[in-house]
């Protein structure tokens, strides 16, 4: 049949013309009615029990990020050779030794015995010494955001010089709770800068491909095809590799970060693309244009503000891919050198079986690497399934 | 006769195939193929036939939202101006979507969903710097009450609506530039019946107050017998018919538009069955290879081989009586059956 065999039933009266009032004026419907999409999205992301979890560790972790300096008692490049791999000290909140309760933080002090064999440093926690512990101490000076110059710490010890290692100390003597704070602000931000520069690549590139299409469309997919098949570890490892050594670390770093942004960004590429391709042709799309948009609006406007939650949900996701490169770059030696840390730097202390049987508390970086990648992943997912609240 | 407010000279448009890999173009759909119509000032002209006849593709070439291949489309301003559309730079066609406005037929998918009404039907005034702020929140309050909605709904999003208030919006927006002529592509075919009706209502009533020009689209011959004043029938592509709606409904010229009628539905039990009912098969032949001669003589139960499928043009548009003219060999031959005027 053809469709106009098929006619619409027979015309009735026509009914009393829908009056403005039709609408019920209720709450739920009103608040519904008025709330914008980001609006929508927040309530549809909320009731999402995982991405809200990983929401709050998310922004835990960068809290701790911005506030390295504050957070870890030492400074990432203080350490004690006399205390190689020393074991985590136990803090305790309260002193019963002197037959009463003594209230206060302290820990205990070291005592070392050198193996006579194997000339292997073995460290016992000392009763007798007792390092008194401090919130808001006194320490070595840092700068809030590279900016405010303050000395005061949230836990350290009182006498400075004295040992705390709370989560154990490395083959350098360095405190591991310090180190990794501080590889927390390089390991999340290079997963923020990468990513920046990944979408300001992709969302370029895909665009223009998405909206002009054509030849040029054609072009830059094949330019993505082809950063999409170069396998990516040889890659990074040949580009890392190629950087010159005598590069500064803020030089390293930001080499770095392009190179893992120059893989990354064929994927948001591609979604900005599908989402333009799709859009191109919706008649609100058209509409615009006939309204009279000029082209910068039609585009910033009206078509990506209908995408943008899927932008950050494809966004949020590759953050954990780039914080991933950036760790096994740096483990395998070819990413961030010291002096700068990050957990892909620290997690170098654990390649050796050795140091891992003496001092097992050098995976803890890795953990934070595990903790971090599942937070912004499950946000990502949550984003991405409220994205759209439209959906039914 | 006035001068027609728009005039539609062998207008031809045509969409590439592409096949294979590196997207060969390996022939040509053509969704309008030679097509003359015009359209008078304050007129409502309907356009019908089949799914995939070409009226989208005709309605989309005069609003200039895709370039046709060859033709003209001479367009009448309010001063008596002439332009071809065709040929307009982007500069002047600009200024002339002022003046030639749609409605889209998804009332869904025509509406941004993160703009606020305001913004959708203020969009139009801000581009064409007509109005900003408070004038602007003025007058798109005044264009909604006047399509029926409340003033009170200029902060909510479309996803509240219901597709006829959709629709409303649609047509706010469409009107808030005050254009002289109105493309309305299938503007109720997504609509509940009893909806449909107020918004027909509603379109009416706008034209007369505002003087409109309208162009309606539509596949729905019921409703095209209720509003339009003329009705141009269009099949693979070319117009086979054009006639006053009373006349084409009751004596058509064209074994097309016959078949067509054929199928409109009577509630008057007195008119039904009335005549028979003329089932076309089911296939429309390819629009990127149109059969030769007459196009319409596969389906045709009154083709006549060795004339109706000859090679060479199709027939043109003739003269038949006053305002009526149709494209058949056939048509002074042919006694082909209406249908009585729709009491209601
Ligand atoms: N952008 C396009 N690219 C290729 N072919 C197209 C395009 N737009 C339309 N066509 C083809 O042109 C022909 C006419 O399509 P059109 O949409 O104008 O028909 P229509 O009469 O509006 O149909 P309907 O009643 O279904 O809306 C169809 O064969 C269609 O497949
Ligand atoms: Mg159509």
């Amino acid at each position: 049949m053809t469709d106009l065999t098929s006619q619409a039933p027979p015309r009735e009266p026509d009914p009393p013309p829908e009056s403005p009032a039709a609408v019920p004026e209720t709450p739920g419907r009103r608040s519904r009615g008025t709330a914008s999409q980001r609006r929508l999205v927040w309530w549809r992301f909320k009731q999402h029990r995982l991405a809200m979890a990983g929401l709050i560790v998310t922004a835990g972790i960068y809290v701790v990020a911005v506030f390295a300096g504050f957070l870890a008692p030492f400074s990432s490049s203080t350490f004690d050779p006399e205390y190689t791999y020393a074991p985590p000290q136990r803090l305790h909140v309260v002193d019963r030794s002197g037959g009463d309760w003594d209230w206060g933080l302290f820990v205990h002090g070291y005592r070392s015995t050198v193996d006579d064999e194997t000339l292997e440093l073995t460290f016992e926690p000392d009763e007798s010494q007792k390092i008194d512990v401090g919130l808001f101490v006194k320490g070595e000076e840092y700068e809030i955001l590279g900016l405010i110059p303050w000395d005061r710490h949230l836990i350290g010890p009182t006498n400075p010089d004295d040992p705390m290692y709370l989560l154990g100390g490395t083959r350098t003597g360095h405190d591991l709770l310090s180190r990794m704070i501080h590889g927390t602000t390089v390991s999340m931000s290079i997963g923020l800068v990468g990513v920046a520069m990944a979408f300001v690549l992709g969302v370029t590139l895909g665009g223009i491909s998405g909206y002009v299409g054509g030849r040029t469309d054609l072009a830059i997919q094949r330019l993505v095809e082809f950063f999409m098949s170069v396998p990516s570890i040889p890659l990074w490892l040949g580009l890392a590799a190629a950087l010159p050594p005598e590069w500064g670390p803020m030089q390293r770093y930001f080499a770095i970060t392009t190179i893992l942004a120059a893989i990354a960004w064929t994927d948001l590429a591609r979604v900005v693309r599908g989402r333009f391709l799709s859009l191109r042709n919706e008649e609100f799309v058209t509409s615009a244009r006939l309204d009279g948009s000029s082209r910068q609006r039609v585009i910033f406007r009206h078509m990506m503000p209908s995408f943008s939650s899927h932008l950050i949900a494809s966004v949020t996701l590759s953050v954990p891919g780039m914080i991933l490169a950036e760790t096994s770059l740096s483990f395998l030696g070819l990413g961030l050198q010291a002096p700068v840390v990050s957990w892909g730097v620290l997690l170098q202390d654990a390649q050796n079986i050795r140091a891992m049987a003496t001092a097992p508390w050098l995976l803890l970086p890795g953990l934070c690497v595990i903790v971090s990648v599942l937070a912004l992943n499950f946000v990502g997912d949550g984003l991405r399934d409220a994205a759209d609240p439209y959906k039914r | 006769m006035t001068a027609p407010i728009l005039e539609v000279q062998d207008l031809h448009v045509r969409f590439p195939v592409k096949r294979g890999l590196f997207g060969r173009t390996v022939g040509h759909v053509r969704a309008v193929d030679g097509v003359d119509l015009a359209i008078q000032p304050g007129e409502t002209l309907g356009l019908v036939g089949e799914s995939g006849c070409g009226k989208t593709t005709l309605g989309r070439s005069i609003a200039r939202i895709i370039s046709p291949t060859a033709g003209l489309i001479r367009y009448r301003d309010a001063a008596g101006d002439e332009v071809d559309l065709t040929t307009a730079r982007n500069r002047d066609l600009r200024e002339l979507q002022r003046q030639i406005r749609v409605v889209f037929q998804d009332p869904f998918s025509s509406l941004n969903p993160r703009m606020t009404l305001l913004q959708v039907i203020g969009e139009p005034l801000r581009n064409h710097n007509v109005a900003t702020g408070s004038e602007l929140e003025d007058r798109v309050a005044g264009m909604l009450s006047r399509v029926g909605l409340s003033p009170k709904y200029l902060h909510r999003y479309p996803h509240a609506f219901s597709g006829g208030e959709r629709q409303r919006v649609n047509i706010a927006r469409a009107l808030i530039l005050e254009p002289r002529l109105v493309i309305a592509d299938e503007p109720v075919s997504a609509l509940d019946v009893s909806v449909r009706a107020q918004i027909l209502n509603l379109l009416r009533d706008l034209q007369e107050e505002l003087g409109l020009t309208y162009l309606f689209i539509s596949h729905d011959l019921s409703v095209v017998e209720s509003v339009c004043d003329r009705v141009a029938v269009m099949y693979l592509g070319r117009m086979v018919e054009v006639a006053p709606t009373d006349e084409l409904y009751t004596r058509p010229r064209h074994p097309y538009t016959e078949a067509l009628l054929s199928a409109v539905p009577r509630p008057d039990p007195r008119l039904r069955d009335a005549g028979r009912r003329i089932r076309l098969a089911d296939d429309l032949p390819d629009p990127a290879d149109p059969p030769p001669g007459c196009t319409f003589h596969t389906r045709c139960a009154y083709a006549v081989p060795g004339s109706c499928d000859v090679p060479g043009g199709a027939p043109a548009l003739e003269r038949t009586g006053p305002g009526h003219r149709a494209a058949c060999l056939r048509t002074d031959d042919l006694s082909l059956a209406g249908i009585e005027p729709d009491p209601v």
